[in-house]
């Protein structure tokens, strides 16, 4: 390990090595039993963690609370600006340094860019970063990874489709860099305009991976391990005609599995709308609810790991 | 080669090889404007050079620059010599470089980032690579575009 993880932040995927991730992977995957309430273990007792949630979010905040919960601590926090000192015109810096005299650990989720790096500058406690604006969500993309790692047993070589609104969707792009490192074939597939961004494909060429583009999900999952489906927002489009042509375009339903190979799984960070049809929750081919159960062993391993109780 | 008639300067400081139409961005980054100096401040544009065929020059009697400026003035100028004079003598003659990481010169161009905010941050960005200039903010992670429109 080319440093401990004890204190340490983590605030962006590119922080952290392939060793290191693989670390986190192999202590999630120990903590499964304890997530499912199966055994116990309280190491964490004593220690509180301080969600501060600037922006909804349920799974996120959820998961959180329950490996904190789960590892014996406690969580003290809000997840309503509205009923904060925020609202009376606090800055951010002063709010962390208020919650640093009370917890062990910050788990911020803020409106801005940024946010997650300007907390850790203001705390000596460590701040896991759970979604800046359109920036970084490092857990997410840990969770991610485990999953695959999981369902598939590998990442690398895997073939991995990424479909939906890639140039926006913040957990896309941490994820194919972090796919990109651990050496996975990777398939976008958006309309033109929703493309994975320059700066994306740039950094997945340096890592000599085989990548693609493509608007044809049907062609590019007929030999897929995994399809990673994302929300298309309509928020994002100027037109909303032009949002229905494009949402009505990557909709899996069980007919264009049928086109896949038979151990594809399908993947979404959810909320999902309707890119995914209901009847696909039933098949074998849909781990997303499992994805998001799988949001809680891995961040029971980065607390147990960033809190020492774990090396 | 016609010698360069500007007369040559007591004391402060000569900024040479800037990179050609950049002497009026150099003006602004020392904040020399007509109303706010008492000494002569002498520009000369588009001047012969060995180096790079054009360059600016940009003189200002009375003044030594601060490392903040000289940071500054290496984002617009990279190639430029700072010649600090005393007596009509050069007492000093390095060129600018381009820090690694530039705090507190620049403002990011992401309205979402967090140093646009009202938060108590200095900028930060780290250089990627020197020609050309690419900069991305440590914060949000944003490369700059236009970095002299930039520049605080």
């Amino acid at each position: 390990m080319s440093q401990g993880f004890e204190g340490r932040d983590i605030i962006s995927i590119h922080d952290f090595s392939r060793k290191e991730i693989e670390h986190i992977l192999d202590v999630s995957k120990k903590m499964i039993p304890i997530a499912k309430g199966e055994a116990q273990d309280f190491s964490l007792k004593g220690k509180i963690l301080s969600p501060i949630f600037f922006e909804p979010s349920t799974r996120t905040r959820l998961s959180f609370e329950t490996a904190m919960n789960r590892l014996g601590g406690s969580v003290v926090g809000f997840s309503d600006p509205e009923i904060t000192s925020l609202k009376k015109g606090e800055t951010l810096a002063d709010t962390i340094r208020m919650v640093e005299s009370y917890s062990d650990v910050v788990v911020l989720r803020h409106p801005m860019e940024g946010a997650a790096k300007l907390a850790a500058d203001f705390t000596e406690k460590p701040v896991i970063n759970a979604g800046d604006g359109a920036g970084q969500h490092p857990t997410q993309t840990m969770l991610d990874l485990f999953t695959i790692w999981m369902e598939k047993g590998a990442i690398d070589e895997k073939n991995v489709v990424l479909v939906g609104d890639l140039k926006y969707g913040r957990t896309v792009h941490s994820l194919a860099c972090a796919l990109a490192k651990f050496g996975a074939n990777l398939t976008f597939v958006a309309p033109e305009v929703l493309q994975m961004p320059k700066e994306i494909i740039d950094y997945v060429q340096e890592q000599g991976v085989s990548y693609s583009q493509s608007d044809n999900l049907e062609k590019a999952i007929e030999s897929a391990d995994v399809l990673y489906v994302t929300r298309i927002q309509g928020e994002r489009f100027p037109d909303p005609a032009e949002y229905q042509k494009v949402v009505g375009t990557y909709r899996v339903d069980n007919e264009l599995l049928k086109g896949a190979g038979k151990d594809i799984i399908v993947m979404h960070p959810l909320p999902r709308v309707d890119e995914i049809h209901p009847d696909v929750d039933g098949t074998p081919h849909a781990v997303y609810f499992k994805q998001a159960f799988n949001g809680v062993p891995v961040r029971m391993a980065l607390l147990a790991l960033i809190l020492g109780v774990v090396k | 080669m016609k010698e360069i008639k500007v007369a040559p300067i007591k004391n402060g400081t000569v900024i040479d090889h800037i990179s050609c139409g950049m002497a009026f961005k150099v003006l602004k980054i020392l904040g020399i404007s007509d109303a706010n100096v008492d000494s002569t401040v002498s520009v000369l544009m588009h001047v012969p050079s060995k180096k790079t065929e054009w360059k600016d020059i940009v003189k200002v009697e009375d003044k030594e620059l601060e490392p903040i400026e000289v940071d500054k003035i290496s984002l617009v100028a990279p190639d430029a010599t700072i010649n600090i004079i005393r007596n009509f003598e050069v007492v000093e003659k390095k060129t600018v470089e381009l820090p690694d990481v530039a705090v507190g010169i620049l403002k990011c161009g992401n309205p979402n980032c967090v140093t646009n905010s009202r938060e108590p941050v200095r900028t930060e960005f780290v250089l990627k690579s020197r020609n050309p200039i690419q900069l991305s903010c440590s914060y949000c992670g944003r490369e700059l575009e236009n970095i002299v429109d930039h520049i605080i």
